[in-house]
């Protein structure tokens, strides 16, 4: 039978605050254990939350971000569970009331658009992280560090709309990029400030009832996010092909196997006794307040993809590549700046720029070739110092060195030949060696022409104007 | 010395008729005579007390003033001090030493006072007799074989017993002023949001309420103006003015309409309290007020609906007491599931266990809409009596217990009926408005003292000392004293 894939995800995002969303504390990454770490963090007898008001101001951007609707009664709810990374025994979230909801991302997949439904998104607080005594040298102990409680989290779940892999895949990079614009969330994968888990379940095709699904927690790269759903649309389909039925059940991801196993299932569920939170009062939220966090949006990448189709005049697919994120827009629009041919500059920072940097595994924002140096590059180009192939050799070492392209030329030679008299030798000389080709290419076989000009840039290697050559070798042949 | 009232305290150290060193030495050396008979404090802070004291004195000396300055007073062993230790009389947090002060005792200090000790409690102010507590029971002053309430029952013993000029107690259904009746002291529960709870190790955090256990209206005036206020460390502390309470103690209360509700007035009541509440209403229809009658429909609801959320928010609350950061963790602890439930089982006694259980269940999937649900509808609509109420009179005029002080042990295993000791002073709880006990007789049966309970509307406290404290110029049943 031909099985449907039905896919949705939840995914934790950092706020991008200060302090964490209770208490005073830090939200530094990267602290000595429990460093950040206060009474009200640590769940101390009689300590009480006060919620931070840019834990909210950013919660509420996320859901404008993704248009959802801001509830104007907003209330926390407790979710109680015991865990020693959990000092009060219950993490506080909102449960019956969230902050937004009914959103939507588009995402682009081959070319046409897809509209994912988000169901909802809400505040909570994060818990700790133990430290098994293995790792600190004392077995059989196990230890807590608290320095991550109490930092701000939205949690944006979405419809069941996905329907492969590479489709939430993608959705995660657009949401990415959504978080990145809107100042939300620095969505760092390393340090855990975005992290995902997947509801997968299969349906025979053209069935509207959904199938059994289970849900793979704690995936924290993108690439896992799509390795662990292919792995279990696999493993389930071999389920359902034998005859049996898929197991609601909460499943992890272990990434060196490249497998999923089961971690509790449905009868070991918690029940989390979810009721309002009684230390915090009702946070209404005024119209006023919406109005202003909306106009205060930046331009977020679908519009900003929209809005560089038209002005650039480039390719969708290259808009989008370029507002992947918004240092990459940036870098794309400073240089178009400097050098307004922008279908050129798209091509090289798709090229060139991107090829290195993800052979490095760098973001734009830690690439050494400024949108400065990038232009300078191309306007040696078109002053014609030095030809496009040229360039591309000249932009490596950049790259690499971080030098300007002009001292590179200069150190290495590598100016381009543009001597008539100098090409018009070479020339000569591959007429010569190659009669044969010559005789073809008179008796109307055109290709070898071509096959002309690479012998001769060859012999030039490659420093020779492509131009100049075309027009000599045209004049001497015909 | 130690059975002065604060403002007469405060008088006399001015006066410089004795220092406030002294005035802490007197109330030791009482504590010293009578504790062991009364056992109202978990712990004493005797050492720090002193220093406080003396430091009162340099300020005295150096002319300056401060409300509380050199003033003996107790806290409720479940009110944080930094660097002393709260245990709620709880094994579970037995050693537990607070790096912070609550927001009231900080308030104290500022204010000047000295604190002596930690008072005795219910453990987690679960209880109405200071029996569920797990170091010793306290006793009542006026008859030793007799509870003194609950579950601020050291407080008010305390302060019964002149073992402190004053204390602070915490209400969560009545917790103050229960045991305030029962030992012939004054107890004021102000409006739920009046007192920051920040410190205030919570039982119930919607009803929960830090208030003055005090020897007159007029000293839990003054306390009054040294702890309420909004303070930015609790969200539900509310952002209401806070007037000069001493200022109510000037009013004028004849006009004041009492409302007298019927349903308190059914079967249950013990004779000898009906008489002295009656007593009480003809005093002050003889002060010019104006007796109406009221009812409060949903006041047969209230005991179940405050079991309910009170244990829904004690079964969430109380999670923290897991073993892993603070308090006592069990021996017994080879893997974590058996290190939460031998500590728990431990740490915990049997009717903080047996609310925790009542919460969860509540609180559960399947049952929350049929329990919490419908207990937070119920809240409402006992709200919605008061504020109907209210419409009619400015204060309301009620017994404050069913009964007297009864014997140790005579309830402890009958948890119903213990739990039906506070069937008065939930609804305010529940409500939260303010309310307040002050001594209105003495049982002829058994000798104890009656309470009279007044209640007002939300954060009218003003009107519950002006109407407590003329009662108090015109009668004497706060002058009375225990034989110790």
């Amino acid at each position: 039978m031909k099985y449907e894939v039905v896919i949705g995800l939840e995914v934790h995002a950092q706020l991008k605050t200060q302090s964490k969303i209770f208490c005073s504390c830090s939200t530094e990454f990267g602290k000595p254990a429990n460093e950040n770490t206060c009474p009200v963090c640590l769940g101390m007898p009689g300590v009480l939350p006060v919620l931070n008001k840019t834990a909210l101001q950013l919660a509420m951007q996320a859901c404008l971000a993704t248009h959802c609707s801001i509830a104007p009664m907003n209330r926390f709810d407790r979710k109680n569970y015991f865990y020693p990374d959990l000092p009060k025994g219950y993490q506080v979230s909102q449960f019956a009331l969230p902050l937004g909801l009914n959103g939507y991302i588009n995402i682009q997949m081959n070319g046409t658009r897809k509209k994912i439904g988000l169901t909802r998104i809400h505040m909570e607080e994060d818990a700790g992280k133990l430290i098994h005594g293995e790792n600190l040298g004392s077995p059989g102990k196990s230890y807590v560090d608290f320095n991550r409680t109490g930092i701000p989290l939205v949690e944006i779940v979405s419809e069941p709309d996905l329907r492969s892999a590479e489709e939430a895949r993608e959705y995660l990079t657009q949401l990415k990029a959504i978080l990145d614009y809107a100042e939300v969330s620095d969505c760092n994968m390393e340090e855990g400030s975005l992290r995902c888990d997947a509801n997968v379940s299969l349906r025979p095709v053209g069935q509207e009832e959904f199938g059994t699904r289970t849900e793979i927690k704690n995936l924290n790269s993108f690439r896992f996010v799509q390795k662990a759903i292919e792995y279990e649309v696999e493993r389930q389909t071999q389920v359902l092909e034998q005859g049996d039925a898929v197991v609601q059940e909460t499943r992890l991801y272990d990434s060196n196997k490249g497998v999923t196993f089961t971690m509790r299932s449905k009868e070991e569920a918690h029940d989390y006794r979810y009721f309002p939170e009684p230390d915090l009062v009702p946070v209404v939220i005024g119209d006023e307040w919406i109005q202003e966090t909306q106009d205060k949006l930046p331009e977020l990448p679908e519009q900003k993809r929209e809005r560089f189709t038209q002005d650039y005049e480039i390719p969708e697919y290259d808009a989008g590549v370029l507002t992947t994120s918004r240092a990459m827009a940036d870098y794309y629009e400073k240089s178009v700046s400097l050098y307004p041919k922008p279908k050129i500059v798209s091509n090289w920072i798709m090229g060139e720029l991107l090829k290195e940097l993800k052979n490095d595994e760098r973001e734009i924002g830690e690439c050494s070739v400024k949108p400065e140096d990038l232009t300078d590059l191309l306007k040696l180009i078109d002053e014609g110092t030095i030809n496009a192939k040229m360039a591309k050799t000249v932009f490596e070492d950049m790259y690499h060195s971080g030098k300007p392209a002009r001292d590179i030329v200069k150190e290495k030679g590598l100016t381009q030949i543009t001597d008539s008299s100098a090409i018009e030798s070479m020339v000569d000389q591959i007429l010569q060696i190659n009669a044969d080709q010559v005789e073809q290419y008179k008796n109307g076989k055109e290709k070898v022409f071509g096959f002309l000009v690479g012998q001769i840039m060859k012999e030039s290697k490659g420093q020779a104007n492509p131009a100049l050559v075309n027009k000599l070798l045209k004049e001497r042949i015909g | 010395m130690h059975s002065k009232t604060i403002l007469q305290a405060k008088e006399d150290l001015r006066q410089k008729k004795y220092s406030a060193v002294e005035l802490t030495e007197a109330v030791y050396q009482r504590i010293d005579s009578v504790e062991p008979k009364v056992q109202a404090f978990v712990h004493l802070t005797r050492d720090i007390a002193l220093k406080q004291a003396q430091t009162a004195d340099q300020k005295l000396a150096a002319g300056e003033d401060a409300p509380l300055l050199g003033i003996p007073i107790a806290l409720k062993d479940l009110i944080c001090t930094q660097g002393t230790r709260t245990t709620c009389s709880s094994q579970i947090l037995d050693q537990f030493v607070a790096p912070y002060d609550a927001t009231v005792a900080g308030q104290l200090k500022s204010a000047g006072a000295v604190i002596v000790g930690k008072t005795n409690m219910d453990e987690f102010a679960m209880g109405s007799s200071t029996e569920n507590a797990w170091h010793h029971p306290t006793m009542n002053p006026w008859n030793l074989e007799r509870v003194p309430g609950g579950s601020s029952g050291g407080s008010a013993a305390a302060v019964s017993a002149h073992e402190c000029l004053a204390a602070l107690g915490s209400d969560t259904g009545g917790s103050i002023r229960q045991p305030a009746n029962f030992c012939g002291v004054t107890g004021l529960k102000p409006t739920y949001g009046r007192v920051s709870r920040f410190g205030l190790v919570a039982f119930a955090s919607s009803l929960d309420q830090i208030g003055p256990m005090t020897k007159t209206v007029a000293d839990s005036a003054l306390l009054m103006n040294v702890i309420g206020g909004k303070d930015p460390r609790d969200s539900t502390s509310a952002d209401v003015a806070r007037p000069d309470f001493m200022k109510a103690l000037e009013r004028d209360v004849s006009g004041l309409r009492m409302g007298i509700p019927k349903e308190y007035f059914t079967s249950g009541i013990d004779p000898e309290v009906e008489r002295s509440v009656q007593e009480g209403i003809k005093t002050l229809e003889s002060l010019g007020m104006k007796k109406v009658e009221v009812s409060l429909p949903h006041l047969q609801y209230a005991v179940a609906t405050y079991y309910i959320i009170a244990c829904a928010e004690a079964s969430t609350n109380l999670s923290r007491y897991d073993g892993v950061k603070y308090g006592h963790r069990s021996q017994k602890t080879d893997n974590l599931l058996e290190m939460y439930m031998n500590t728990r089982e431990e740490g915990f006694g049997e009717e903080v266990k047996r609310r925790i259980m009542l919460g969860t269940f509540v609180l559960s999937s399947g049952y929350y809409d049929a329990y919490y649900l419908k207990g937070q509808k119920v809240r409402t609509l006992i709200k919605q009596d008061f504020e109907n109420a209210f419409e009619h009179c400015d204060v309301i005029v009620a017994p404050n217990a069913p009964v007297t002080a009864f014997k140790q042990k005579e309830r402890i295993d009958d948890p119903l009926k213990m739990y039906l000791s506070d069937i008065y002073t939930i609804s305010a709880n529940l409500a939260g408005i303010p309310g307040i006990s002050i001594p209105a007789g003495i049982s002829r049966t058994d000798g104890m003292p009656v309470g009279l309970q007044l209640m007002s509307k939300h954060f009218d406290e003003e009107s519950l000392i002006a109407v407590g404290h003329r009662f108090q110029q015109n009668t004497d049943h706060h002058l009375q004293q225990p034989s110790l």
